[in-house]
């Protein structure tokens, strides 16, 4: 009984390590300027802005949505801030989407961003506990046992990762907003390139990008008022489990397990790989694509690196299955916006508008998130066609 | 006299904060004993499991954990990587291991540092003891085991990694 | 537009420091406290999960993540939160029920402002570039607007002494109140200023501690066969950052909310407002276009305990309170958020 929503305009700014030229302010205006843009609206026709962020500490500014609103065109409108970790952009566009789909709104500005350039996301990572052992680990450090332990157990070979860290910069240098432009990245510069958290190599790991993703998401009876392709929202899901407890699966955590049942069950969708055309994931660390490809369901156990050995995922190779044609986190990562591009992406690609990383006829795609310890998922299923 | 003036795009404001910090009244228990050389565990009064370093919950059954439970200090790699990251203010010098490491009679890792060890040799199910910072640095904290090191035992097989009693794997 | 109804409200006391409670146990008996309500056990009985805190009351990043712990969440639930007052929270909540993707939601705030120096963190929340580095802290810019207000000859000080000693006494009837009390108009004028024309005691005294709430669809809600009150009207709007270019003596967003929410609609028996400051109720009452015959405040709002990221959700659970004890059947309840009440919502809640 959810009213039916969909993204009619989309708008990204270029990632890059350091956007010297505008505040914060300027950052997330200049991504919601190009979503109106792209839906052919102005700030009235906006009646909501719900944004996302990771941490607070990122930049230093506590409660941004406070000092952004006017940025924002958002005065004398309702404001929402969402932070669910890591997946807050995704679960940002879960909640802007509610919004509509909840009937109370009929269109809304959905915009997730981070200027780590003005911040120290390592520290904040990883800022010293009290009473903690201070180990500076950072998002790397936490991770690499697991992509470890997944390795033991599928004895997937060791160059998998690199192949995925080859990959996702090859699409990436298709996409001009890319912050990672590498059309000439090689498998042996990935593999030696500097080890950080063994088994996870420098080339293996996401940027850090200053950058903003905005969405303008509609009510099914405005959709025809923006001249181009609406993504109809098919699917929305998320889910949460403890960052630990005995017994914990974290190498498939369950919850992204159940979010993804949760949003294939809502889109029609009972094999993945065959029923989507593409799919964004949030792959900040090259292993996870082989991980995520078990977890969502595209691969059976222990056999997702079969899947992206042979190519299935990648756009240049042909495969059928394409995964993070517009470059993914690997190639861009603005924690707190990465989300959010991924549902925005598959957007791109069901609108036939992912430019030179579109995947041809491409009319059913999905978004993923996640966050916090792996624990934290959000995902949506967008298509070219009405439900 | 300087004709190229850059224009300021930028300015540096630091902030510092000051906080009283709390680390909760489970783990604040866990910390008193630390002090005094002794690991300890919070059993689920639901699910049994034991949780350390506890911090007042089970969160799987979202339940108070209150019964305490002493550990050996000797404890099995659940998982590791080495590290070429330097850790500011700690003299381990990368590239470090550091491990998941469950202790014996908990079902829950914990992170540390391990060392003593030849960084290629650490592997799974490795027996590991800890190696204490000198008493009289002894604090309310974790690292007053300044890491953990590879003992002479039997591996402990993956499956069984978590589900040991406080006394180890049997022979 | 489908009905949500609150069924359960429980709040923690407030108190000056929770002392070693860290955010698990901070947040448990409250959870437990609204579970205990509806007869429910953990979060697997509801369908949807939102929680409202701040990372920077306590100093630590994802302070949010550590709150899961206390509920339960295996297998994995739904479950999501916001940086902000938990009202807000209970907002995301209500869109997750009405586009029919829950049935029930159990909501939740917490914060421990005691770590820190709150009044200073919150001078971080201003523009970074222009008001950031100026630290300009909370009451600071909070007395600039109650300087406007009474050189504009729109309160006297005579007046917020007697929001707090209404507030106070109102508070002797609040087991949670952090300061409650009888204290004469002649008392709290003789109090020197804190940041003139702010005395200490017209500044809400801030607490720890936590408030959860279970909301859900009245078919569920006659389903566990508990009493509910009914959300008539929720909005919130947010007002310009730039504090010279709005009108600091009004607040235009809670009108407009109020107008939307539908407060007009009929009687306002009761009005919990969060208001930080003593000069701010009187602030918030004018733009709700509250009566005589409204009680404000009959818990003693803010004024008895400011629980940080929570209030607001707190002034909600107080009016449900009142209406299924059957005292009242209709009242409204606000909260606010960001620097002079830049950001403010009000619901209006009915008995069933």
């Amino acid at each position: 009984m959810a009213t039916l929503a969909a993204v009619v305009g989309i708008g990204q700014t270029r990632y890059k390590s350091r956007r010297g030229d505008v505040s914060i302010a300027g950052l997330v205006r200049e991504a919601a300027v190009n979503a109106l843009k792209d839906a052919d609206l102005g700030w009235d026709d906006i009646d909501a802005v719900i944004i996302g962020k990771a941490p607070d500490m990122f930049e230093g500014v506590v409660m941004p949505e406070i000092y952004l609103t006017d940025a924002l065109g958002c005065n004398g409108k309702p404001m929402l801030r969402v932070h669910t970790a890591g997946s807050v952009g995704g679960s940002t566009a879960l909640v802007a989407a509610s919004h509509v789909q909840s009937g109370m709104f009929k269109r809304v500005l959905t915009v997730t961003f981070e200027k780590q350039s003005e911040s120290n996301a390592m520290w904040a990572l990883s800022t010293p506990q009290p009473f903690s052992v201070h180990l500076n680990a950072g998002a790397g450090g936490y991770f690499a046992p697991i992509i470890r332990e997944y390795m033991r157990r599928s004895k997937a070979p060791y160059d998998v990762g690199i192949k995925v860290a080859v990959k996702d910069r090859l699409h990436g240098a298709r996409n001009p907003l890319s912050h990672l432009q590498l059309p000439k990245i090689t498998m042996q510069e990935v593999e030696e390139s500097m080890m950080l958290w063994d088994p996870i190599r420098f080339l293996e790991a996401c940027p850090s990008s200053d950058g903003a993703c905005a969405m303008v998401i509609a009510a099914e009876e405005l959709v025809a008022q923006s001249p181009k392709p609406p993504a109809w929202i098919r699917g929305v899901a998320m889910r949460s489990e403890p960052t630990m407890y005995a017994g914990r699966e974290e190498v498939s955590p369950q919850a992204g397990r159940d979010c993804a049942a949760d949003v294939y069950r809502q889109a029609g969708i009972s094999d993945p790989r065959k029923d989507l055309d593409c799919a964004e994931v949030y792959v900040p660390f090259s292993w996870y694509e082989p991980m995520w490809l078990e977890n969502l369901g595209f691969a059976p156990q222990g056999e997702g690196w079969k899947l992206t050995m042979s190519g299935a995922t990648s756009l240049d190779d042909g495969g059928d299955i394409p995964w993070n044609c517009s470059g993914g986190v690997l190639s861009s990562n603005p924690i707190g916006a990465s989300g959010m591009i991924r549902f925005a992406e598959a957007a791109r690609q069901v609108r036939g508008d992912a430019g030179n990383h579109q995947v041809e006829g491409a009319k059913l795609a999905l978004g993923h998130a996640y966050g916090g310890g792996a624990q934290f998922f959000a995902m949506w299923v967008v298509g070219a066609e009405k439900p | 006299m300087n004709d190229q003036v850059e224009d300021i795009t930028g300015i540096e404001t630091p902030v510092y904060l000051h906080y009283h910090f709390t680390a909760g009244s489970a783990p604040a228990r866990f910390l008193r004993r630390i002090k005094e050389g002794v690991l300890t565990g919070q059993r689920c009064p639901r699910c049994r499991n034991v949780y350390i370093p506890p911090r007042g919950s089970c969160p799987a059954c979202g339940i108070p954990t209150e019964d305490e439970v002493v550990l050996p200090d000797k404890a099995t790699v659940q998982s590791f990587t080495v590290v070429a990251i330097p850790i500011p203010n700690n003299p381990i010098k990368p590239p470090f291991v550091i491990a998941n490491l469950v202790l014996d009679g908990a079902n829950i890792s914990f992170i540390h540092l391990m060392s003593e060890c030849d960084n290629s040799e650490v592997h799974i199910g490795q027996r590991v003891q800890a190696v204490w910072k000198p008493v009289d640095e002894w604090t309310y904290a974790m690292d007053n085991i300044r890491y953990f090191r590879p003992i002479d035992e039997p591996d402990v097989p993956v499956d069984r990694i978590g589900t040991l009693a406080t006394t180890g794997l049997e022979t | 537009m489908k009905d949500v109804a609150i069924v359960a409200f429980s709040q923690s006391d407030c108190l000056a420091q929770a002392g070693a409670a860290n955010e698990v146990e901070l947040i448990m008996p409250q959870l437990q406290a609204v579970f205990q309500q509806v007869g429910l056990n953990n979060a697997q009985d509801v369908d949807f999960v939102c929680s409202g805190s701040c990372d920077y009351l306590q100093g630590a990043a994802f302070a949010f993540v550590a709150g899961v712990d206390a509920l339960g969440a295996v297998p994995p639930i739904k479950e999501s939160h916001v940086e902000m007052d938990a009202a807000w929270a209970l907002y995301e909540s209500i869109l997750k029920i009405r586009m029919g993707h829950a049935e029930s939601a159990l909501v939740y705030g917490f914060g421990r402002a005691s770590s820190g120096n709150l009044r200073t963190v919150l001078s971080q929340q201003l523009d970074p570039y222009y008001l950031a580095p100026l630290w300009i802290d909370s009451i600071s810019l909070a007395a600039l607007q109650a300087r406007m207000l009474l050189d504009r000859g729109l309160v006297t000080e005579r007046d917020m002494a007697e929001v707090v000693a209404r507030c106070r006494r109102n508070a002797l009837n609040n087991p949670h109140a952090r300061l409650s009390g009888e204290i004469s108009i002649e008392t709290l004028l003789a109090e020197p200023g804190l940041v003139a024309p702010l005395r200490k005691s017209d500044c809400a005294p801030v607490a720890d501690g936590a408030a959860a709430m279970i909301i859900c669809t009245v078919e569920q809600a006659r389903e566990w066969a508990v009493p509910f009150a009914l959300i008539s009207g929720i909005d919130h709007r947010i007002e310009t950052h730039n504090l010279g270019m709005r009108d600091l003596c009004d607040s235009v967003s809670t009108r407009l909310a109020a107008g939307t929410a539908g407060v007009a609609q009929g009687p306002v028996e009761v009005a919990e407002l969060y208001a930080p400051f003593s000069h701010q109720e009187i602030i918030l009452s004018r733009a709700l276009g509250l009566g005589a015959d409204t009680e404000i405040n009959p818990s003693g709002g803010a004024m008895a305990g400011n629980l940080m990221m929570a209030s607001g959700l707190s002034r909600i659970g107080e009016v449900f309170r009142r209406i299924v004890s059957g005292d009242i059947s209709r009242g409204v309840a606000h909260a606010t958020s960001g620097p002079c009440l830049q950001h403010n919502l009000v619901a209006v809640l009915e008995s069933a």
